[in-house]
């Protein structure tokens, strides 16, 4: 295995990843995983994340950029502090799942993918997060809110706003 | 596996079970069109083109995946199979712009084959097609997104075939794209690029126009060109390549080297050098006109006739005046077999001396007298595919012998053959190998004692004993072993690590050198102490067979000067004149240009080299893709040249040397025995003559001749009437002459004749070790890399973005 002796990450998840790629029999089963945890200590996958989980798991860049792309919930770019994701899926679009989006989007303003000028909070669609008894939902990092209205959402995003004053 | 009979179409076939039904339908002449299966890469299944109908199995099956089992049935042509087929090309073509009139695959496009097969140019979808900028990914390696059918080859060929893993696949549905290892945000212009060896396995193994080549791409058309399949001139591998010729205004020009030819010798594979560094010929810096030196020092232009007049002339009078002995011979590494065996006969049997070399790159000398008295012990580059067992000493074949490299690690990838290598450095094959052993420097030497049973010689080898005795374990333990030899392994250690060897039952040899004839240059006798076919030089017994050679030619008796005891003889005024045919020794060899200002010297090279320069006549040759004959690679494969381009004004080394023997006098038919009533032994050509050819006739009968790789031995010019007398005279040159006209290699071990007595074993302990190996590069070619446009773009790019991803990743457990 090589080695790494400078670590990018908290020495806590350094530790973790250690000991995952002694856990599978491949090594490289371990690539996902890492970039789970990695995207939620730094906020996103870094180049020197990439170069990082590559060493740590013998694989070349590209081999790791090759499955990050692969996958809509990693992402490159850094989110916002908030990551507000609404689901539009059917359950969520029969009830309204749309007009929240489109809700979430005036009051940010800022589309899909796209992150607010101070950082705070980032919006996506995404495709269903299994709260279809009570659409619609949103996640926001990995909290759930659901039976959403418009108002609803005003409320829960003031929130978040004002604890971060806090 | 045992034999399964299943039926496809109706047709009953029988074939091992398990092999998949794509192959066998191939072997009983069943078509099932395929884009992404490719023999020798791992199974994608990724385009869906090969779907066939399989009884009492719901959902269509791909062919590329299906391993054959007893009672199966199958229908390929079915109207369902056929519409699956052509809705997957509507879909193909959904993105794909049709662009074929300007892309550079248009008309052998698979794509566009297969478009025309099954009808599917009328496509059902209406909606704009996703255009894309096309991509510089390297000097040679352009990529146009939307052409791209996403079949994976480029990605598999990258990775498994050449074990550099550039390539990959980056994001997922119809967003998906191919992508290079270096991304645009990490390039230094945010441009995406390739950091890699630039073989161009990846274009040559593009079924559409998505990866193109940086040297071809919208230059011509393919039915526009001639295509030529012929010897690379580069590294000792000699793969086959063919040649993509155009007609200019002075000539004709290659345009294209890639490898349409997959029954050669290389078998898929061309590296960068083949495919690209063709180009030194149509470098502006060529001469094509004869130069003589005038009285106030300036080469000048002049006709043929009065160069070689010349030259002739002045020859004759110093051979008069200052005898053979001051006469030195230089040839080349890319001259022909034929052209250096006449080279050698013209210094031994016209200027009667021994004063020839060449610029030695692997010690042959010592290999083929190490293995006198032996049989069957030279290796073939097709061996190094099939062997269960390799030991690689020394070398480093991924940088100077490609095609090795590659079949090596086929070998390892398909049979699972064990590699062991010892290197005193850290190649990039040992990623392949089952034992890597690093060697201390100079080691070698004492490596080949410890393996012939010499356990003191261990810690001169390596520190780590455990180490080495382990992989001598291995070694012995293999009843079977291919043997390569780098080019650094020489005389007295080369000899040790044969004799090794030779206690392997099955063991064969290779010794790998640096350029398209190095191995026939030494064969052919460009050597001041051996005759061609390595014969000893000694007194004339004219019992002994040995001697046959040395009484044809009336050569002198003892060796001559070997290359740096011409320079020597320079030196102290002792060399009236110098033939240089095809070498560059005063670079290669340092040599003082002051030396030599009171030698008579005549160059025979494409450029004006260093050597070129002191010349008194410098005469235009044609390069090795410009003439025909044949030539022996490393492991004496002999493969036939064809002349594939041209250039108005040059002449071919064999012309040049035939033409100053004429012109010193000597009588020609003596020195190429052509035409009727020669001595050969092949048929001289009928042309016409016996059937009352009118005028006219005779060129129509030659035309023939050569549409079927037949040469009229009427001309003395002709290559053929050599390969007769080599054929004749050189001991292991015993050659098929069908196999070698139908563009085949052959395997000759011209080592297997025994030397007399024991001279052998004197000779190679007591000869000077002038091995001196251009130790070339990827992306060098000896003397031809500065005339190679391609080759020095190609190290500017490496200087720019240094090779960081292909060899810093370990061998994954």
């Amino acid at each position: 295995m090589s080695t790494v002796t400078k670590s990018i990450f908290t020495p806590e998840l350094a530790a973790y990843f250690d000991r995952l790629v002694t856990v599978y029999p491949l090594k490289r089963s371990a690539l996902i995983p890492m970039l789970l945890y990695s995207q939620d200590e730094v906020g996103y996958v870094s180049e020197a994340v990439i170069q990082e989980i590559a060493k740590r798991l013998d694989l070349f860049d590209l081999d790791v950029r090759s499955v990050l792309s692969y996958y809509s919930m990693l992402r490159t770019k850094p989110a916002g502090k908030y990551n507000v994701q609404v689901c539009t899926n059917i359950s969520c679009m029969l009830r309204g799942g749309y007009e929240i989006l489109d809700h979430c989007k005036r009051r940010l303003g800022i589309e899909h993918k796209q992150t607010t000028a101070d950082g705070m909070f980032s919006l996506e669609e995404v495709e269903c997060i299994g709260d279809c008894c009570s659409a619609p939902a949103m996640q926001v990092n990995y909290e759930f809110h659901d039976e959403l209205t418009p108002q609803k959402v005003d409320e829960i995003l003031d929130e978040y706003a004002a604890e971060d004053r806090k | 596996m045992a034999d399964v009979t299943i039926t496809v179409d109706g047709k009953k076939i029988t074939a091992p079970a398990g092999t998949l039904l794509i192959e066998v339908c191939k072997t009983a002449g069943i078509e099932i069109p395929a884009f992404c299966y490719y023999p020798g890469l791992s199974l994608q299944a990724a385009c869906r083109m090969c779907v066939v109908r399989q009884e009492k199995v719901p959902k269509l099956q791909t062919a590329c995946t299906t391993q054959i089992a007893e009672g199966q049935v199958f229908f390929t042509d079915t109207p369902e199979v056929v519409q699956a087929r052509k809705a997957t090309l509507q879909l193909l073509l959904g993105n794909h712009p049709l662009d074929c009139p300007v892309c550079d695959a248009g008309g052998e496009c698979e794509l566009q084959d297969m478009t025309f097969k099954y009808g599917a140019a009328d496509s059902f979808y209406a909606e704009p097609k996703n255009h894309r900028e096309e991509q510089k990914w390297s000097p040679v390696v352009y990529f146009d997104r939307p052409r791209c059918i996403l079949c994976y080859r480029c990605v598999r060929v990258c990775g498994e075939g050449m074990d550099v893993f550039a390539l990959a696949v980056e994001n997922r549905g119809s967003s998906s794209i191919i992508v290079p290892n270096v991304p645009a945000q990490l390039a230094p212009d945010n441009l995406a690029q390739l950091d890699c060896e630039q073989c161009g396995m990846c274009i040559d193994i593009c079924p559409v126009g998505a990866l193109t080549s940086g040297t071809y791409r919208y230059k011509t058309r393919p039915w526009e060109m001639n295509h030529v399949a012929t010897v690379c001139t580069h590294c000792g591998d000699g793969c086959k390549t063919t040649l993509g010729v155009r007609s200019t205004s002075d000539g004709s020009q290659i345009v294209r080297g890639d490898n349409r030819d997959k029954s050669g010798i290389n078998g898929d594979f061309l590296c960068n050098k083949g495919r690209y560094a063709f180009d030194f010929a149509n470098n502006s810096e060529r001469i094509t006109q004869p130069l003589v030196r005038q009285p106030n020092g300036e080469l000048k232009p002049v006709s043929w006739e009065e160069a070689l007049t010349y030259v002739g002339t002045k020859f004759a009078e110093l051979l008069n005046t200052h005898g053979g002995r001051s006469f030195g011979v230089i040839g080349g590494n890319r001259l022909t077999n034929e052209e250096a065996y006449l080279l050698q006969k013209f210094a031994r049997s016209v200027l009667h001396t021994n004063n020839i070399d060449h610029h030695r790159t692997a010690d042959y000398a010592a290999f083929a007298q190490s293995l006198a008295g032996t049989a069957g012990r030279g290796a073939s580059l097709r061996d190094t595919l099939i062997a269960k067992a390799v030991l690689l000493v020394g070398g480093d074949p991924t940088n100077q012998n490609p095609a090795t490299a590659w079949n090596l690690r086929s070998n390892v990838r398909h049979n699972g053959a064990r590699l062991y290598i010892a290197n005193i450095t850290e190649i990039k094959l040992r990623r392949q190998a089952r034992a890597f052993l690093h060697v201390a420097e100079y080691g070698y030497g004492a490596l080949a004692e410890y393996l012939a049973g010499d356990d003191s010689t261990s810690s001169s080898v390596t520190p780590d004993s455990a180490a080495l005795a382990s992989f001598r374990d291995a070694l012995r333990s293999e009843e079977s072993l291919l043997i390569l030899i780098g080019n650094e392994l020489r005389g007295a250690e080369l000899k040790r690590l044969i004799d090794f060897g030779l206690t392997i039952p099955g063991a064969k040899f290779a010794l790998l050198a640096d350029y398209a004839n190095s191995r026939g240059a030494a064969d052919m006798g460009l050597l001041p102490d051996l005759l061609p076919g390595y014969t000893h030089i000694g007194p004339i017994d004219t019992a002994d067979p040995a001697s046959r050679i040395a009484l044809e030619y009336h050569s002198p008796t003892s060796p001559g000067l070997d290359l740096l005891e011409i320079f020597d003889a320079a030196t102290v005024g002792n060399l009236s004149a110098l033939y240089v045919a095809g070498a560059n020794p005063v670079a290669r060899y340092d040599v003082d240009p002051a030396t030599l200002k009171n030698t008579f010297i005549v160059v025979q090279d494409m450029f004006l080299t260093e050597t070129a320069v002191l010349a008194d006549v410098v005469l235009p040759a044609a390069n090795l893709y410009e003439k025909s004959g044949c030539v022996s690679n490393s492991y004496g494969d002999l493969q036939q040249v064809k002349k594939a381009a041209d250039r108005a004004g040059v002449r071919s080394d064999f012309e040049m040397i035939v033409r100053i023997a004429d012109k010193m006098g000597a009588d020609v038919r003596k020195l190429v025995p052509f035409g009727p009533g020669s001595n050969s032994e092949g048929i001289s050509a009928d042309m016409g003559q016996t059937r009352g050819a009118e005028s006219g006739e005779a060129d129509r009968h030659a035309v023939w001749l050569t549409a079927n790789n037949l040469e009229p031995r009427l001309s003395p010019f002709d290559p053929s009437a050599m390969l007769d007398e080599i054929q004749r005279l050189v001991p292991g040159y015993k050659l098929l002459r069908l196999q070698l006209l139908s563009g085949n290699d052959q395997h000759l071990s011209p080592a297997a004749v025994p030397i007399r007595d024991d001279a052998g074993l004197v000779q190679i302990s007591n000869r000077r070790d002038l091995v001196l190996p251009a130790n070339d590069t990827l992306f060098t070619s000896g003397s031809l890399t500065r005339y190679s446009a391609s080759l020095n773009d190609l190290q500017q790019n490496q200087l720019r973005q240094p090779i960081i991803q292909i060899d810093n990743k370990t061998v994954v457990d």
